[in-house]
């Protein structure tokens, strides 16, 4: 049950600072759509307003419409914890809850909200660990403490933990920015795989991997540093990579700038 | 010595010479400080100025100096340099330990005198000035209590207080819910007990009391939670901050509400640092003497009821045997602070295990 996502003119701030303005697109239940750009851009800032992550900061707040499936999740009688529920985060630096094992770091998510029946628990961590890859590494540890994992293990068990709760988008914050290249490739892999179930939003730093593992692309920049983060071009991944119509996106990809 | 300049450096070609120094042996280490001492003690005793102390002190003082100056002369500057702060170090450990291992030598050495059955389940209630005999065991059980009670005031409150410092407080209220927390610690324990003598004593408990004024355990109590408030809020408070937010917005990614996010992972990430905040105001109440004076007058007799009559306390139970007149006194007062120590120390064991049975072992 992905679902689709419409941002229409979704402007953010940092107490007066605006960070990113007015930005609109449109993303497709089921589809990879990665967010690419130089640092400090926003891409970081619009992920987060899509799980309302932006508001844990102080001072920080947002206009405009979000809606997922005709729903506005910034209305006021939305609840927050609903919303996040719904659409799950993997963030840049791997994080396990230090006080858990495996097995807890997995059904964390189901655990806190409410599930108590073992063999429904069970269930769901063998199947997350399953689909993202992990299980045969960690099926005969489970009790073991999560952050006794590899960087690229904890990352999977991150995602693990994520789509344990069911969720119908997954927003990735640079998930292989801390990773080596062969737990790079292995989350890549595990996003192919995820796409037949949820819609994905990743914001990424490599290009190459936008251009590997996206449907579509979204490229944010700025100005010059203090001013706010605008999406420039938001495109078919190919279109994007091989003949993108702004000026702005062509050097960045090609590197001329950022 | 002539200043290496970056241009000195440039260049220079890896050989086994340029990598290698001389290194001062082992002998003429011994040896310095063999003559160190030596001359030390030939000096004092010589000329009369004083006893081994003063041998030691200035022993090591030559040896620190003799050491530099036998290993620049050998190993370089920089090496000297090394050693002599190395050594400073050493001694400065030595140093801080010293006072501590003393402490902990006098109370075993006198206490052990009456470290026996009777000491531990009598009182010293008829107890004569000529009587061998007499217990701490109303003191004891004072002290469990009244620790007992202030650690249940004082922990809920604390820790909530830190909680809210650290996860919901911003501006104003916050900031001066954080100072008075930093004025409470400075709070001599014996103004908490006349707070307490002027608020509780002394207006409160006369409604329980049929409007006589009451001494108890329980506002000993009250008295030592003042004491510990600020030492748990402000120590939880610094081990809450500690906690890395990404675990925090991990927890609410997974659709977790703050509160259950900060009873179930922020609070068990920090709470062997938290348990060891509490000790330490627990063992800081339990070696109070003033409030309990104060608020619970002490007592001779066993009173096991902390909310009416005078009580005791082993700190109490301390000061009035040391200023006691009886020969048989002094040996009752070693033995209570042998006692007290043992009971912060066991108490401190057991929490620190608690908080660790509860989190995973790497």
């Amino acid at each position: 049950m992905a679902k689709r996502i419409e941002a229409s003119n979704v402007t953010s701030y940092y107490g007066s600072f605006k960070a990113i303005d007015s930005i609109s697109m449109t993303v497709e239940p089921k589809t990879i759509t990665a967010l690419i750009g130089p640092s400090g851009c926003g891409k970081s800032t619009f992920l987060r307003s899509i799980n309302r992550m932006h508001e844990v900061l102080p001072g920080a707040r947002i206009e405009g419409r979000l809606t997922i499936d005709d729903q506005n999740i910034y209305d006021p009688d939305v609840d927050v914890t609903a919303v996040r529920r719904m659409i799950g985060m993997v963030f840049q630096r791997p994080n396990p809850f230090p006080t858990m094992s495996i097995y807890e770091n997995v059904v964390a998510g189901l655990k806190l909200n409410g599930v108590k029946k073992k063999s429904l628990l069970d269930d769901a961590a063998e199947q997350s660990l399953k689909s993202a890859n992990l299980w045969e590494e960690v099926k005969d540890r489970l009790g073991r403490p999560g952050a006794g994992l590899s960087g690229g293990q904890q990352q999977r068990l991150c995602i693990a933990r994520t789509i344990a709760v069911e969720p119908q988008v997954v927003l990735m914050d640079e998930p292989c920015s801390a990773l080596d290249p062969i737990s790079t490739l292995a989350i890549e892999d595990l996003m192919f795989k995820l796409k037949d179930r949820f819609t994905i939003i990743i914001v990424t730093h490599n290009m190459q991997q936008a251009a590997r593992v996206s449907d579509k692309t979204g490229f944010f920049s700025i100005d010059k540093t203090g001013e706010p983060g605008r999406l420039i071009e938001y495109d078919d991944t190919q279109k994007i990579f091989s003949n993108p119509t702004q000026k702005k996106t062509e050097d960045y990809i090609t590197g001329r700038f950022g | 010595m002539s200043m290496t300049t970056r241009s000195d450096l440039a260049g220079v070609a890896m050989t086994p010479d340029n990598i290698r120094t001389k290194k001062l042996p082992l002998g003429i280490n011994l040896l310095v400080a063999v003559v160190a001492f030596g001359l030390a003690a030939a000096l004092v005793y010589g000329l009369g100025i004083g006893n081994w102390v003063l041998v030691v002190a200035l022993g090591w003082a030559l040896y620190l100096v003799g050491l530099f100056m036998a290993a620049s002369r050998v190993e370089g500057r920089r090496a000297a340099r090394n050693r002599a702060w190395q050594s400073l170090i050493y001694s400065a450990c030595v140093l801080a330990i010293l006072p501590l291992a003393s402490v902990v030598w006098t109370l075993v050495s006198k206490g052990w005198e009456r470290l026996d059955a009777n000491f531990f389940n009598t009182s010293m209630n008829n107890i004569g000035a000529r009587d061998p005999n007499g217990g701490a065991y109303h003191a004891i059980i004072g002290t469990l209590e009244q620790v007992g009670i202030a650690t249940l005031i004082a922990v809920p409150l604390g820790v909530l207080g830190a909680i809210y410092l650290v996860e919901y407080g911003r501006g104003k209220f916050a900031n001066t819910v954080r100072f008075f927390v930093d004025v409470m610690t400075g709070i001599p324990s014996i103004v908490a007990g006349l707070f307490i003598l002027a608020f509780w004593v002394l207006i409160v408990s006369p409604w329980f009391n049929n409007g006589e004024p009451r001494f108890s355990g329980f506002a000993a109590a009250l008295a030592l939670s003042v004491l510990m408030l600020p030492t748990i809020v402000r120590s939880t408070e610094e081990m809450l901050r500690l906690v890395p937010s990404p675990l925090r917005e991990g927890a609410y990614a997974l659709g977790v509400p703050q509160w259950k996010t900060i009873l179930k992972i922020v609070v068990p990430t920090a709470l062997p640092g938290i348990v060891t905040g509490v000790m330490l105001a627990v063992a800081r109440a339990a070696g109070e003497t003033a409030p309990v004076l104060l608020v619970a007058g002490g007592a001779d007799a066993i009173n096991m009821n902390p909310f009416g009559g005078n009580q005791s306390s082993l700190a109490l139970f301390v000061y009035q045997q040391a200023g006691d007149a009886s020969k048989y006194a002094p040996a009752r007062a070693w033995t209570a602070a042998l006692t007290l120590v043992a009971v912060v120390l066991i108490l401190t064991i057991a929490a620190k295990m608690l908080a660790r049975r509860n989190s995973l072992t790497r």
